[in-house]
């Protein structure tokens, strides 16, 4: 079955489909999605949407902007933080217009709270930054942007797993999967194609994200021969349930939360001494770590406490009634009662596919860019976060950059013919299911799975150090020998996940092998990557963004240079 | 410990008709339901199909009939239910079987589009280059109705879907409208009623409250269909003022 669209949109989150909302309205634009799209990752955003709109009290674009600069450690490129923060309060404006149920103040006005890492006046104090619609922003988000792309008959395909980009006289002409229902290939043959297929957490044992988490936007750059960029660069949020890694927002701290370890002492006092719990994520994911090496872990175990008892029942309903009501379920806890046992969790990947601001994916350091491909969302890499996203910034990027991606995509379509499509499209993906489904290798998904969570998250998380990550590197790697005799039991085509979850598990292995390249070689600490055998930072040899190529002799590493406008690097102090 | 579960298993394509498997599963007491369907999954039947994505009850994808009511199997622990007994997965009422506990959620989707969206140009009273002013107490009017996550658990509990009007829009789909209709933003409220009036519409509700009884989220469905019913009669159908009193 082949369908013909100008613009091909792959993964239905918030990126993707705002981006399909600015597309549809001068192209034929449609979506894919692996899940169906109400389901996307992007629903779990809890906290917050950053933008200075000083709705409550004065705040300015490059407060903002600095915030963003300094929260990613300086290897954020400055021109991409300076669009990102000065076309925020138009982006929740556009969103509030589409019908957005942001909680309000008292003059009626979009709430605002505080934030990890958000401040006034350059880093001097909290500033009330984050619009929000109670602890469900993503979801209330979502629902008002799918209920647009309804009204507005944008076409959605739902439950397409899409296996390859395909690519005519060097330029992308659409992409090709199959239909999980069936298990039939299906061909996309569009004048351009947009990934926003969203992170990877799964690679994780402990991760915040969905089951749908699984990096099949990097397999397919990486297949496609598009570089990735910034990989050593893996978000853990300070606060997941202990032992279930479902997060508990930031917002919970912005509320009034602290973090406590086993003497009860609010720890982050010592290290973060004006931001304190509020401090960006990954000082507070080692802070946390840190206490608990040092045994003051709650009870010698390996979490603390997440103490929300001040903040009040009343205060809790009104503002966190999601993570009240699943702590509850999950754990038994009232947290206006008891603490919450929490750890760091794997949350969010800075890096990813290389892109300009308007989401054209760069295939090298020096810019140059892929025909008809690109990219937004979680999945792309436009240095905006830097070396560590801070709260609410990622939600912002979807909607500021999806809608430029939208126009781009839109402008594209018009000045382009549609390519051929090559022939072999749909026998590669017919090949490629059949080659799975009468394999008769002995490796079962569920086993190597496993195996390369439990590493990743022992050798490659908070700290990280060079005999653990080359430990990584080399398991990994036989992991992926073993996944190549791979083979699934349930031959049938219809609705088979353990073929759908196969198929993830090459993308897994593959992103995974390129985050512990890159970590391997990135000998600094900067952001979220931390290595206890090179604990500073060196911006004389390391302010520069890492490019993971894959090659005949498999990975290599180039670099491109971070972009310095208005705030030189300077010691990152909270 | 072990738990039994026994699940519904049927793929239409090549059963004559559905069966149960029973799998004996180690779990504790304060596992998930859908780690025990994913235990089973991975460790002894690749086969078995369900959906599932965010695993903590924010998503929606894994609705279906735990022991007789629909729930989702993230939400729901091992020992929310008698596990010295058999469990019972069964996939969501009312919903074509695709596949074991698979279900065709197109006539769910179809649903809230056909009471939510139509031709009018956006959803907010006028353009302005700040936000609308909407107070905490107009905001409060749909905040309940902003917690659904389209899970479809209420149309699986709707005894008038079930039995009465298989066309009925249903609760979730009046739930999604009653969010805009009360919503002090949005200019075409009227308009937004006049559809849940066409036929199957907003009246074949009869307050089961089966819907509220079920909800994941706990949204009070039925109060919230009975106060659009209301505004409905009020604003479309105003009592006429008899002469006689």
């Amino acid at each position: 079955m082949i369908y013909e669209y100008d613009v091909l949109i792959v993964g239905g989150g918030i990126a993707g489909l705002v981006t399909a909302l600015t597309a549809s309205e001068n192209c034929r634009a449609a979506v894919v999605s692996k899940v169906y799209v109400t389901r996307s990752h992007s629903v779990a955003a809890q906290g917050g949407i950053a933008a200075s709109l000083g709705n409550e009290e004065e705040d300015r674009w490059d407060w903002h902007m600095f915030d963003t600069v300094k929260g990613g450690d300086y290897l954020t490129d400055q021109d991409m933080a300076e669009t990102l923060a000065r076309e925020a309060p138009a982006a929740i404006i556009m969103l509030e217009h589409m019908g957005v149920p942001f909680s309000r103040n008292k003059a009626g006005k979009i709430d605002q709270r505080r934030f990890g890492g958000h401040t006034r006046n350059f880093g001097e104090a909290p500033v009330k930054r984050a619009c929000y619609a109670a602890d469900r922003t993503g979801r209330a988000i979502m629902d008002a942007v799918y209920d647009q792309c309804q009204a507005r008959e944008v076409t959605v395909h739902n439950e397409v797993f899409i296996q390859k980009l395909l690519f005519a006289s060097n330029r992308c002409c659409g992409a090709a999967g199959y239909d999980i229902a069936n298990g039939k290939p299906l061909i996309f043959h569009a004048k351009a194609v947009v990934l926003a297929t969203g992170g990877c957490g799964k690679i994780f044992k402990i991760t915040s994200n969905g089951f749908a988490s699984t990096g099949d936007g990097f397999g397919l750059a990486l297949d496609a021969g598009v570089p990735l960029e910034d990989m050593e660069f893996v978000q853990f949020h300070p606060t997941g349930i202990y032992g279930l890694g479902i997060l508990v927002s930031e917002a919970a701290r912005a509320e009034g939360g602290v973090l406590r370890n086993n003497a009860g002492e609010r720890f982050m006092e010592c290290y973060a001494p004006t931001l304190k719990d509020l401090a960006p994520r990954d000082l507070i994911s080692r802070a946390i770590i840190t206490e608990i090496r040092d045994g003051r872990g709650i009870g010698g175990a390996d979490y603390v406490h997440l103490d929300l008892r001040e903040i009040g029942k009343d205060r809790l309903a009104q503002k966190l009634p999601e993570v009240t009501s699943f702590v509850k379920t999950y754990l038994g806890i009232d947290p206006s009662d008891a603490p919450i046992p929490v750890a760091p969790t794997c949350h969010y990947m800075m890096g990813g596919i290389p892109t300009d601001k308007n989401g054209h994916v760069l295939t090298d350091e020096s810019g140059a860019v892929a025909q008809g491909l690109f990219a937004v969302g979680e999945c792309a890499c436009l240095n905006v976060h830097g070396a560590n996203r801070l709260g609410c910034n990622s939600l912002i990027d979807l909607v500021v950059f999806g809608g430029k991606v939208g126009a781009t995509v839109t402008a594209h379509v018009k000045e382009t013919v549609m390519p051929k499509l090559p022939a072999q499209a749909e026998y590669d993906i017919e090949n490629k299911i059949r080659g799975l489904l009468e394999s008769d290798g002995s490796e079962r998904a569920p086993v190597i799975r496993e195996a390369m969570q439990r590493l990743m998250t022992e050798k490659c998380s908070v700290f990280r150090n060079h005999d653990a990550l080359q430990e990584a590197l080399t398991e990994i790697r036989s992991l992926k020998k073993r996944y190549a005799s791979l083979a699934v039991a349930n031959k049938t085509r219809r609705f088979n996940y353990e073929l759908e979850e196969a198929l993830e598990l090459g993308n897994m292995l593959k992103t995974a092998e390129a985050m512990v390249f890159s970590a391997l070689q990135r000998k600094e600490s900067r952001g979220a990557h931390y290595r206890q055998d090179f604990p500073e930072r060196n911006d004389q040899e390391w302010l520069k963004h890492t490019i993971v190529y894959t090659a005949p002799e498999g990975l290599t590493l180039r670099y491109k240079p971070v972009i310095v406008t208005r705030f030189p690097p300077k010691e990152r102090r909270y | 410990m072990e738990v039994k579960f026994k699940v519904f298993r049927f793929n239409p394509e090549t059963d004559e008709a559905p069966h149960y498997d029973v799998f004996t599963v180690k779990a504790n007491a304060s596992d998930r339901i859908l780690d025990c369907l994913n235990k089973i999954r991975w460790e002894q039947d690749s086969s078995l199909v369900y959906r599932m994505s965010c695993s903590h009850g924010i998503c929606g994808s894994d609705g279906v009939t735990i022991n007789g009511s629909p729930a989702l199997a993230c939400q729901k622990l091992v020992k929310d239910y008698d596990y010295n007994k058999q469990v019972v997965i069964e996939p969501l009422k009312f919903f074509p079987v695709v596949k074991d506990l698979v279900v065709d959620m197109e006539p769910f989707f179809k649903r809230i589009k056909a009471a939510t969206s139509h031709n009018v140009d956006g959803t907010v009273a006028d353009e302005t280059e700040r936000e609308h002013a909407q107070t905490p107490e107009e905001r409060s009017m749909f905040d309940d109705a902003v917690k659904c996550i389209l899970c479809a658990c209420c149309v699986a509990a709707c005894p008038v879907m079930l039995k009465e009007d298989p066309d009925f829009v249903g609760p979730a789909a009046v739930l999604r409208a009653h969010r805009y209709i009360f919503d002090t933003r949005v200019a075409d409220t009227e308009e937004r009623m006049r559809i849940l009036e066409k036929p199957h519409g907003i009246w074949s509700c009869k307050s089961y409250y089966q819907c509220t009884q079920v909800c994941p989220k706990r949204i009070k469905v039925t109060e919230a269909i009975l106060k659009t019913k209301k505004k409905i009669l009020e604003q479309l159908h105003p009592k006429q003022e008899t002469e006689t009193e």
